[in-house]
């Protein structure tokens, strides 16, 4: 782990969803993070060209000083801008441009700057975003592994399913032929209360409906917008549900058998019921 | 009133509404995949239909089409071939 000299080439992992707001950034900060924590080399990288938003979710947004198209134009070295996390340090940040040109990530410049971090890192996480335009087509095209992001709603699902279908025809894996995308479904925003209630899609039915193995259940919570506002991953909050059912997540991810967490409803208590106050 | 709902909490007639979204989740991608599918497979069967056909008869490939459709719950495949009338078949090989 971390060794740069002749290290075995690391796994690229992609965030993604279609649908957007369902958590992509929050799960690519806390993901990488996670994977960072357990001593493996990571970078995470902003592919939302013009929207950049993952440098917020990191906390390192004034330290930004050259970002992925400066690196694809060659102006600047994949060194130069990489910016080593505070907190972690096996964890790096590769900010994207705010540049309105969509088309600015070539897809040439792409395929080298990731064959590098493969070379130097154990794992490269990439914060697709929304849509299935050239930025989410660029963003799933190298990956090994997809974790997609699902909210139990319907739109959210079936832009998943969309998805799915595009990580299997047009990723780089689908055009070599090689072995498929490990394709991994990652539910946010759960309430097990409204699913008790027969008011939210349950982990069953959604992992029913498209077909692809759950990794992990992270509960609607509070805490996400807590760490966001401070710019801290929300799986450095070892409190909150929330990073809790991300570290779960992270375990599962590297191989670990964990029981899903916080899916069942919290009972309430009899003082809550009747003061409506936690 | 808060007692009261957690005495009796809410059997939600009307909110049991995942199962409505389940079903019609299950309903629209079961097209949207069929029409996928369909869109990535069609032209390769065409061509390999068109290469199966064309060591016995002579064709082009514009006299073979194929098309997906549904007929009530199934899905129905219509593969039309075309043959000119004047032109001499190939002999087939054996």
């Amino acid at each position: 782990m971390g060794k740069t000299a002749s290290k075995a080439p690391g796994q690229v992992i992609v965030v993604t969803s279609g649908k957007g707001g369902v958590g992509k950034t929050t799960t690519a900060a806390a993901v990488a993070t996670g994977l960072a924590l357990r001593g493996h080399k990571t970078v995470v990288i902003d592919f939302d060209v013009g929207l950049r938003n993952l440098d917020l979710v990191m906390g390192c947004e004034r330290r930004v000083v050259f970002d992925f198209i400066n690196v694809i134009n060659g102006d600047a070295k994949l060194n130069q801008a990489l910016i080593r996390d505070k907190r972690i340090e096996t964890l790096y940040v590769f900010p994207t441009s705010q540049t309105r040109d969509k088309d600015a990530l070539k897809s040439e410049g792409v395929a080298t700057v990731m064959q590098q971090l493969r070379e130097g890192y154990d794992y490269v996480v990439c914060d697709s975003p929304a849509g299935i335009e050239r930025g989410a087509l660029t963003a799933l095209y190298h990956a090994d592994s997809a974790i997609i992001v699902t909210n139990p709603e319907v739109s959210s699902v079936r832009d998943s399913d969309r998805i799915l279908g595009i990580l299997a025809a047009k990723s780089r894996r689908a055009e070599l032929n090689q072995e498929p995308v490990k394709e991994h479904l990652l539910l946010t925003r759960y309430s097990a209360g409204r699913v008790a209630s027969g008011e939210m899609l349950s982990i069953d039915d959604v992992k029913e409906i498209l077909s692809v193995p759950i990794l992990g259940v992270i509960p609607e919570s509070e805490s996400v917008l807590r760490a966001s506002n401070t710019g801290t991953p929300v799986i450095l909050d070892d409190a909150s549900p929330a990073g809790r059912a991300y570290e779960d997540a992270v375990a599962r991810f590297l191989g670990e058998q964990r029981e899903l967490r916080f899916v069942a409803p919290a009972r309430k208590s009899l003082f809550r019921a009747i003061f409506g106050r936690a | 009133m808060r007692i009261l709902d957690f005495l009796f909490p809410k059997r939600s007639a009307s909110g049991a509404t995942a199962a409505i979204a389940k079903e019609r989740l299950q309903l629209v991608l079961a097209h949207e995949r069929a029409s996928r599918e369909s869109a990535e497979v069609l032209p390769l069967m065409k061509r390999e239909l068109l290469s199966v056909i064309a060591k016995y008869v002579a064709i082009k490939e514009d006299m073979i089409q194929l098309k997906l459709g549904r007929d009530g719950s199934a899905s129905v495949l219509r593969i039309n071939v075309e043959f000119d009338g004047g032109r001499k078949p190939k002999r087939a090989r054996v």
